[in-house]
């Protein structure tokens, strides 16, 4: 019989629900393989074992009684520590928010919480959920689970990484310009980024709030759906939510893909893209042939584009949502200051981190004086172009399919002192952020050093049925990852 | 454009951060590379393009103006570096 860490999260609820094992024995499988591979991997910041157990006691009591079961009842997940948790600490990676301890929960944990889902702590990130490597973070990095020299991705590593690492069944992240399905791709794990105003953004600390979204990492497709369920849906406390029902999501896992079509963007297919990554994402798109999908050729043309409007446009709406951090309300304070203009300075000179202060000098140099037209306006005129792009592609397809990033998990250190070679690393993720479209990261296949590739799928906005299902198809075409890393790397 | 050691410490005054003269230089370079990539985007004509800053079709999501309960003072204070008689303090101003 297999451990209670490799059983995915339909798998757990199948055995919960059966009372062949209790939520506390499942808690305390994932506490103990915490215990074990956490120091090396190190994906969690803080790991809260005793609101784990309790929220597990409640979930047995709940089973017992046959009272009120969903298929995330007793499920331990892991939560990016972006997202607030009332009463346990929400630092986003950074200095500044070392002792912030939210005194409210982000919708999405109210929604889990009301599942009874169990939370086994908060996971590592770059800070702010800026960056794409979890080097960003204040506190430590996180190493990849396939191998500890490489990094996991980002700014969702650790939720990344701990899935991978069977630290946990599931876990949140969010993505801004593609911080879930960039580390999911790295780690060998399926991540999604849902259509934006899909799931509620009450809660996640702000990044850039016109391309933020929460959205689920997990072991398998199935996993991913029973997750958007949960967090997905209307919520009056976030304006830019939108008011939609919720379709059940697992619907939309059918095997085969007749009369579905997808679409393959030339320009995503560039010199500087893997050669490897480039067969296992062909590979992957005739494995989906297979399963009845018309293929055809589409055209995305302002990809290259994407990174510089990106940079414009996220920098300035962090550098404004930023402007919070002064030490007054919360978070630090520096000491030792001579008036309020120093005090604001030293606070935030010492609170962040090189490159979220890189970040608010571009988004405030953007939209300074003089500036504003030929940066910000600029960008958002190209970012019409993107999305119109995308709208053209979907009139010839249903999904597109392409790389999630041009290269496997990076070695930790490589492009540190490199911002530009960072960011460009976002390149086939940004545009999805840009358009608000959903887009996912599964599983492909293993380079040569037998390191994880993505392929990215997307869909037009509230498509996540048409993702999923070609997801599903894809995993049921390739077979799920059977060889979970770490038995013989930890 | 090239920005100048002068304009950063002009941004950072507008940003309220401040950076030591060691580091301003790497900065100022760094800041350049990323301002001379941005520049890509003059290769558009972008005269006859509508703006987006959202991705969807939203307009103003209004709500009922009802008094509800709100977080406790002594909750929301919690977290504050410095408070006293139910209030922040801050460094004196005037």
């Amino acid at each position: 019989m297999p451990s209670l860490i490799d059983l995915s999260i339909h798998e757990l609820h199948d055995i919960l629900s059966r009372r062949e094992v209790s939520a506390v024995e499942v808690t305390r499988a994932y506490l103990d393989r915490i215990g074990e591979v956490d120091p090396k991997i190190r994906a969690y910041l803080i790991v809260t074992a005793d609101k784990a157990l309790t929220q597990a006691e409640e979930a047995d009591s709940r089973l017992k009684k046959a009272d009120n079961i969903t298929p995330l009842t007793g499920i331990p997940l892991g939560i990016k520590d972006v997202i607030c948790t009332r009463g346990i600490k929400t630092t986003c990676g950074s200095k500044i928010l070392e002792n912030f301890v939210p005194p409210y929960n982000a919708t999405v944990m109210e929604k889990l919480e009301a599942h009874g889902a169990v939370m086994l702590g908060k996971l590592n990130m770059d800070e702010f959920a800026m960056g794409s490597s979890t080097e960003n973070s204040a506190y430590h990095p996180t190493h990849n689970p396939w191998d500890l020299e490489r990094i996991p991705g980002g700014s969702s590593g650790g939720s990344a990484a701990s899935v991978a690492a069977r630290a946990c069944a599931g876990s949140l992240g969010s993505d801004t310009g593609g911080s879930i399905r960039q580390p999911a791709s790295y780690c060998g794990v399926v991540g999604l980024k849902p259509t934006y105003g899909t799931v509620s953004r009450f809660g996640l600390v702000a990044f850039a709030s016109s391309l933020d979204q929460i959205g689920p990492l997990s072991r398998d497709v199935t996993d991913c759906a029973l997750l958007l369920n949960v967090i997905s849906g209307h919520d009056t406390r976030d304006s830019t939510s939108v008011p939609k029902d919720v379709p059940d999501y697992t619907g939309s896992l059918r095997p085969g893909l007749k009369n579905y079509t997808l679409g393959i963007p030339m320009e995503y297919f560039i010199p500087g893209l893997d050669p490897e990554v480039e067969k296992a994402v062909k590979h992957a798109v005739s494995a989906l042939e297979s399963q009845g999908a018309e293929v055809v050729e589409v055209s995305l043309p302002h990809t290259e584009y994407a990174v510089a409007t990106y940079y414009i446009i996220a920098p300035a709406e962090a550098s404004s949502n930023l402007s919070r951090y002064d030490g007054v309300k919360y978070g630090l304070r520096a000491p030792d200051y001579k008036n309020l203009m120093d005090m604001y300075k030293k606070t935030r000179s010492q609170g962040f981190g090189p490159e979220v202060k890189r970040r608010i000098m571009i988004g405030t140099y953007s939209l300074s004086a003089g500036y504003y037209d030929a940066y910000y306006k600029k960008a958002s005129q190209v970012r019409t172009l993107i999305t119109r792009d995308f709208k053209k592609a979907f009139e010839k397809c249903d999904v597109i399919a392409a790389p999630v990033a041009p290269t496997t998990a990076f070695r930790l250190g490589e492009k540190a002192d490199d911002p530009l070679q960072m960011y460009l690393s976002d390149i086939f993720t940004i545009p999805v952020n840009l358009a608000g479209i959903p887009g996912i990261s599964v599983p492909c296949g293993l380079n040569s050093s037998g390191l994880p590739i993505g392929l990215q799928l997307m869909a037009g906005h509230f498509e996540e049925t048409k993702l999923l299902t070609v997801a599903y198809n894809l995993e049921l075409a390739l077979g799920r990852c059977k060889n979970w890393p770490l038995d013989c790397y930890c | 454009m090239k920005i100048t050691i002068s304009e950063i410490e002009h941004v950072a005054q507008l940003a309220r951060l401040s950076f030591d003269p060691s580091e301003i230089e790497n900065f100022n370079r760094q800041l350049n590379d990323i301002l001379g990539y941005i520049s890509k985007l003059e290769e558009l004509d972008t005269s006859r393009v509508e703006p987006t800053t959202h991705a969807l079709e939203l307009t103003n999501a209004f709500r009922k103006d009802e008094v509800k309960q709100s977080l406790p003072v002594e909750k929301i204070l919690s977290n504050a570096p410095e408070q006293e008689q139910g209030k922040f303090v801050v460094p004196k101003i005037i």
